[in-house]
């Protein structure tokens, strides 16, 4: 501690800090003369140089959009491109009577009202020395006809313009979605420099999900421009990159085959690769033209389509809630059988009817006269209600949920789309949660057939259905198989799959009375069976529908058919080998095993057997 | 006159009132009028980067006029005073920006704020004033030049609060608390040697500093190197800055003739980047009188430090008018090129309350010793 006698001497450091002083004054000055010399260089010597950039500054940086990447279906078919179309612009700095030039315009091309609105809507969003479009999609013939006037017309020109197409219209509607002028509320929160020059952004779908892979990122030009505002030279040029391409796990083929073996009927269709979770089927009806939607769907045609009967817009296949009616039952078959409850060999008698104790209520079978004595083959393979209401009473609700949720009921499945729904699973704690009241045994009951409260999508019933048909190991859905860049390709990361615990005896016996269904003698979706070389497991479904939308127009013909109940089919095939899943819901379509089941059919035969051997092979460029 | 035997009742010494009044208020008159002279300097500049808007000058001048009440404030407490209370706010200091760290509110991705209900506060602003404090009140305990020991346990003192404000992350405080810290042990007679290692030893550790930097930091220096490389970006601000500043020339375009800053080509005009504007306005003659004046405050600061009585105020002092120039200088040279982009305003111009508030304390603490020095024994 000898510092402490350590002599301060007051005189030497009076020396030295004044010597530091000095120092420190005259690193300033130096310092300071290097801010002065630098001032001197930009003020004196490049004076001129700035003054004529600043000069209405004069050196324009002008954005160069980046192309969107072009999504494929499994075999490379083009699914979303872009076009090259005409397109008239206005830039509004450079002209000098707005209205006027907008009137002149509309009497030489014949344009609607309407695009002038929407045009002074996007004007006012845009910069006045942007670019900012009136009319899309110009003819030949406009391009003509605007070409010989165009010296008249200043600030007024036609641009070759890459605008967003999807060949497949109405197929891949609520797949992909669709890109639409960005929106003020979106504006706000997009990264500004990501989106100089571009002004759409995916709406919906693939292209919402995917958009910052699609996007690219932005170039630019700095352009040296006069007085007027004309480019005079380009001083320098960053080339956009273009958007990823994206290749999807969908068959568009398949697509179609699914899309119009639903016939008549609305609803939906979801195919599953199970050994991958590539979706290959994603088939919600009707959709709609996403086109019209690129460019502005004009306010009629977008109400038309909001306020049709069939609710074009809502994907049925990612957020329709359906009861499942009685696809739940292999399921609770062997929730049955993993918790010991039953055996499958157990039979019990179905007198048409059954009864909680002490309670006077009938819980009817479909079957009026009741399926007598079956065992769970042949609950299953002719959807005995009687045995699984009594099942349903022996698990009890807390077991039924939790065995449910690990198939993926009541829970997001995770697929590659935005909007998804969780679905219902009902338990005790949900209802005095959501209804503040107590779980009633009757609840119970019904809950056993898929009644009640239970609401499920039909993407969550194939999920299940291939995570079934793979023994439990959980099936997590996709859409995009491979997302290419021009330096990689590479596959979206998935959540590692897991495995529900089960015992391999009782899945067998479970998919065995599901080949019952399709392949036995009484099997409630038998007529399947006739056409095809290989086995179909599957298990038939009915829902009833409850309810009629109150702002339904009175009509004794609707009420009828939307009184009609659903029509449910879940299958995989082949048995023995199990390829594909796949869930159809038809809407109003009355019974599961003479309506949904052939189309399920049609699905998975065009997939297992297709006209070329290498048709599902992925072309994917490597 | 009834008036003129209130005077006299007064114990009025002095011919000028106005001299008394500030002698009384412990106010050292050369530096008050340069101070004052910039201040009114920036409500003219001000005016005109910010579009001529009245409600910003108002606000501005409520932010000085807290200033400058700090300031007097502090000019009225004795520097033994101050000495004595520098462990214990340094001690402070540190903890609030634990605080910070800890339940900081997330204000623009950074979190420098601390919510005292009523008002939010910067402890890195505090930081700027406490940390110089410490290192001279620890250096001044022992004899100088410092011994090698004494020197690394002031640069472990001055590396916490630096650390903690780098990791908010805000680099520009933080270089700002360092080289604050690192004046007085200058000014203390840190060896040149020393110096020269530490120098060396630090643009070693560069590429180690490159690796904790924040993705924003990196992309500051990076346009710094390069402003081209990002123009919509970073690199815009000083793409712009120097197009106002060039085209400013030698007269400048004259008071509210800035182009840049009024078609909005030029963004942070009133805050940051005000020194750009002042520059296009008023030219190189109108740059040279403002470093000029900044350089006459300095000046007296630093007279007021060799004239200081003892080994505590001498180094607090000659620390405190360094690191005002470090101010202006990292600023300027951020605005014109020179150096990279941190958020540090131009002192006592820019718009913006909290570094007027901490600037003006450093100044109601050099007028303190210059105003209690006769108290002072030698």
């Amino acid at each position: 501690m000898d510092w402490r006698f350590a002599i301060k001497d007051t005189l030497a450091e009076n020396r030295i800090f004044l010597s530091r002083v000095v120092a420190a004054f005259v690193l300033i000055l130096l310092m300071s003369v290097g801010l002065v010399t630098r001032l001197a260089y930009l003020q004196v010597v490049g004076h001129e140089h700035y003054a004529t950039l600043s000069k209405d500054n004069r050196i324009k940086i002008s954005p160069l959009p980046p192309t969107r990447g072009i999504i494929y279906d499994r075999q490379g078919r083009m699914l979303a491109e872009n076009v090259p179309t005409y397109s008239l612009e206005l830039i509004p700095e450079q002209i000098d009577n707005l209205d006027d030039t907008l009137a002149k315009l509309q009497q030489l091309l014949n344009v609607p009202d309407e695009k002038i609105e929407q045009f002074h809507k996007l004007r006012k969003r845009n910069k006045a020395f942007n670019s900012t479009p009136l009319l899309q999609n110009l003819s030949d013939e406009d391009v003509a006809r605007f070409a010989v006037v165009r010296p008249y017309f200043p600030g007024v020109d036609v641009y070759a313009r890459l605008v967003r197409h999807y060949p497949y219209g109405e197929l891949t509607s609520h797949v992909i979605g669709y890109v639409g002028r960005i929106n003020e509320q979106e504006l706000k929160n997009l990264p500004v420099n990501d989106y100089r020059g571009t002004d759409h952004i995916g709406k919906t779908g693939i292209e919402k999900t995917y958009e910052s892979q699609l996007l690219g990122t932005a170039g630019y030009e700095e352009i040296e421009t006069n007085a007027q505002a004309r480019a005079v030279n380009t001083v320098a040029t960053v080339e956009p990159i273009a958007g990823s391409n994206i290749y999807l796990t969908l068959d568009i083929e398949l697509q179609k085959i699914a899309h119009e073996a639903l016939a008549e009927y609305d609803g939906a269709a979801v195919a599953i690769d199970i050994k991958t979770g590539g979706v290959l089927v994603f088939v919600s009806k009707p959709g709609y033209d996403p086109n019209p939607f690129v460019t502005g769907i004009s306010a009629k045609d977008y109400k038309a389509l909001q306020d049709s009967e069939s609710q074009p817009l809502y994907n049925r296949a990612l957020r329709g809630l359906y009861p499942p009616g009685s696809t739940v039952k292999p399921f609770y078959g062997l929730a049955g059988l993993e918790y010991g409850v039953t055996d499958f060999g157990h039979r019990s008698f179905c007198p048409g009817y059954y009864r909680l104790p002490g309670v006077e209520h009938k819980y009817r079978d479909w079957k009026k006269w009741g399926h007598g004595a079956v065992d769970m083959n042949e609950a299953i393979t002719q959807s005995c209600d009687v045995y699984f209401y009594d099942l349903a009473m022996a698990l009890g609700i807390d077991r039924m949920t939790d065995f449910m949720h690990q198939f993926g009921f009541g829970e997001k499945s995770g697929i590659d789309l935005v909007g998804e729904v969780d679905g219902l699973m009902p338990s005790k704690a949900w209802k005095r949660r959501q209804r503040k009241q107590a779980w009633f045994p009757g609840e119970t009951v019904i809950t056993g057939i898929g009644q009640g409260y239970m609401q499920v999508t039909p993407l969550q019933l194939a999920r299940a259905t291939a995570t079934l048909a793979h023994y439990g190991k959980v099936v997590n859905p996709h859409l995009v198989h491979q997302i290419i860049t021009p330096d990689y390709a590479k596959a979206p990361e998935l959540d590692p799959a897991s495995q529900i615990p089960l015992k391999k005896q009782h899945v067998d016996n479970i998919i065995h009375a599901m080949t019952n269904v399709v392949h036995g003698a009484r099997g409630t979706a038998g007529r399947l069976a006739k056409a095809i070389d290989y086995q179909i497991a599957g298990k038939t479904g009915t829902a009833q529908v409850f309810t009629v939308k109150q702002d339904e127009k009175y009509s004794e013909d609707a009420i009828a058919f939307k009184m009609r109940d659903h029509a449910l089919f879940i299958a995989f095939a082949p048995v023995h080998d199990p390829k594909i899943a796949v869930a159809v819901v038809a809407e109003h379509g009355g019974h599961g095993g003479s309506v949904a089941a052939p189309i399920a059919g049609e699905i998975i035969d065009a997939y297992l057997k297709p006209k070329n051997t290498d048709a599902h092979e992925n072309r994917i460029p490597q | 006159m009834h008036m003129k035997t209130e005077f006299r009742n007064e114990s009025f010494q002095s011919p000028s009132l106005l001299g008394n009044l500030l002698r009384r208020l412990h106010i050292d008159i050369p530096l008050f009028l340069c101070l004052l002279l910039i201040c009114s300097l920036s409500f003219v500049i001000l005016y005109s980067a910010g579009g001529q808007n009245i409600q910003l000058l108002i606000r501005h001048a409520s932010r000085m006029a807290l200033a400058l009440v700090v300031m007097i404030v502090l000019a009225h407490v004795n520097p033994r005073q101050l000495q004595s209370f520098s462990v214990a706010l340094f001690g402070v200091c540190v903890l609030l920006l634990l605080a910070v760290m800890a339940m900081g509110q997330i204000s623009m991705g950074a979190q420098r704020w601390l919510d005292l209900g009523l008002f939010r506060f910067q402890p890195s602003e505090f930081t700027k004033i406490a940390a110089p404090m410490m290192v001279a009140w620890y250096l001044s305990e022992h004899a100088l030049p410092p011994k090698p020991r004494h020197v690394v346990t002031a640069l472990v003192l001055l590396i916490v609060p630096v650390l903690l404000i780098a990791k908010q992350p805000d680099l520009g405080t933080a270089l700002l608390v360092a080289s604050s810290g690192a004046a007085v042990l200058f000014f203390a007679g840190l060896s040149w040697w020393f110096m020269l290692g530490a120098g060396v030893v630090l643009a070693a550790l560069m590429p180690v500093l490159w690796h904790f930097l924040r993705e924003y930091q990196r992309n500051r220096v990076l346009t710094f190197i390069n402003p081209e490389a990002d123009p919509m970006g970073t690199g815009y601000h000083i793409i712009q800055s120097k197009i106002a500043i060039g085209s400013g020339g030698i007269n400048g375009k004259g008071w509210l003739g800035s182009t840049q800053a009024k078609l909005d080509f030029l963004p942070e005009s009133s805050t940051d980047f005000i020194f750009a504007v002042f520059a296009e306005e008023f030219g190189l003659f109108g740059c040279v009188g403002l470093l000029l004046l900044y350089l006459l405050v300095i000046s007296r600061c630093f007279y007021i430090a060799v004239q200081a009585q003892d080994t505590y105020c001498r180094l607090l002092a000659g620390s405190l008018a360094f690191t005002f120039f470090v101010y202006v200088f990292v600023n300027i040279g951020m605005v014109i090129g020179i150096l990279p982009v941190v958020g540090v305003p131009l002192p006592l111009v820019s718009y913006g309350g909290t570094s007027m508030v901490t600037l003006m304390a450093g100044f109601g603490i050099l007028m303190s010793i210059q105003t209690h020095r006769k108290l002072l024994p030698v």
